[in-house]
């Protein structure tokens, strides 16, 4: 399965590319309402890679990183995870409440936190069932401020069963003028699990090996 | 002193007075290995407890428990340790999120992790000499084979040796 993962055509990368856009771009409309500021959507970025390049893309094992986790059930079943890093988070606070978030977060600062990741894997998870025709159905949103290793690698164990590659599909959200300091943005990740892609496709009319 | 870092489900094997190390585990768990007399210590990163949830034959064994562990001991056995002498220490194994309620046990896997590893090493009749497991954060390890001393960091908390 983790071959077949590997093997994905191009032309179906670029169809999550385009679910990931859908999905993003409904968050990005949700969170620029929120905090009355004008939300960039970046380009969303679908590739197949080995669970020890996904922790190096975000940044390394050790890094700190905010992350609020849902497990979807339903039409095809997933894990998504909206991340962020310090900065990123202690940004998003000031502007939000007008506290600064100094060693560590407030018990505030975190609530905020995990509102807002609920709001944008909310709106994410609503586009993308509307796009896919599919009930979608998450979990409590979960928040853990940690390592980015100890949350990526528990977040990628059912994806484990199947081979030690995931296609990530990740969704990019950045504030108007770069009020947000960092790497200037915030993730959305969706990690479906193996069988679900063939579902998506399915759903969306594109099945087969992406030559036609 | 070298230091041979071990990813997400990968093994290695050090010798005097090399150390190794695995970074962020959360839910898995690292499982140490040593020979006190030889100074050659081992690590694996495991990631899932059973090779029954492998979907698919062909799998890579360092990332279940059940062969994982197994596999180790015998790369130390082949790099000159005696496995009388081995002795085990472990963490990770935390659960990462609260997700009160839900039924699905892949959510909870960080436990199930930390049972299957003592489980295996008790089949082998290696003796578990400490351990770090549990909780809701994030850990890195690392093995000093000249000591055998397992380094424990976790974020806003105290280095501990184990």
């Amino acid at each position: 399965m983790s071959d077949s993962l590997g093997r994905m055509s191009d032309f179906h990368l670029d169809v999550l590319k385009e679910v990931s856009n859908i999905g993003a771009g409904n968050a990005a409309t949700s969170l620029s309402t929120l905090l009355g500021k004008a939300v960039d959507m970046r380009v969303s970025r679908v590739f197949p890679m080995p669970f020890n390049e996904i922790i190096e893309y975000v940044g390394g094992a050790e890094r700190m990183i905010l992350t609020v986790f849902v497990r979807i059930k339903g039409g095809i079943s997933a894990n998504m995870l909206y991340s962020m890093n310090l900065a990123d988070a202690r940004a998003l606070v000031r502007h939000m409440t007008g506290a600064t978030e100094e060693d560590g977060f407030s018990e505030m600062g975190l609530s905020v936190v995990h509102e807002v990741g609920n709001i944008m894997i909310g709106s994410y998870i609503t586009a993308l069932s509307d796009f896919l025709g599919f009930e979608l159905i998450p979990t409590v949103p979960s928040l853990a401020v940690d390592m980015a290793g100890a949350i990526l690698s528990f977040s990628l164990s059912e994806i484990g069963r199947s081979g030690d590659t995931a296609i990530v599909i990740d969704g990019a959200l950045s504030l108007d003028g770069g009020a947000l300091s960092g790497d200037g943005a915030s993730h959305i990740f969706l990690l479906p699990d193996p069988e679900s892609f063939d579902k998506i496709f399915q759903a969306l009319g594109v099945a087969g090996n992406g030559d036609c | 002193m070298a230091t041979v870092r071990v990813g997400i489900a990968e093994s290695g094997v050090v010798l005097n007075p090399d150390s190794i190390v695995t970074l962020g585990l959360g839910s898995c768990v690292g499982v140490t290995l040593y020979d006190e007399r030889k100074r050659i210590g081992g690590m694996v990163h495991v990631m899932l407890p059973s090779t029954e949830l492998a979907k698919g034959t062909n799998f890579n064994r360092s990332k279940f428990a059940d062969s994982a562990v197994p596999d180790l001991l015998n790369q130390l056995v082949r790099s000159g340790a005696d496995q009388r002498r081995l002795v085990a220490k472990l963490a990770g194994g935390a659960q990462m999120f609260n997700l009160a309620g839900e039924t699905d046990s892949l959510l909870k896997i960080g436990l199930r992790n930390v049972e299957a590893c003592k489980k295996a090493l008790s089949l082998l009749r290696i003796p578990v000499l400490a351990e770090d497991t549990g909780g809701s954060w994030g850990r890195t390890v690392e093995l000093f084979s000249d000591s055998g001393i397992l380094e424990v960091r976790a974020i806003g908390k105290a280095k501990t040796h184990i």
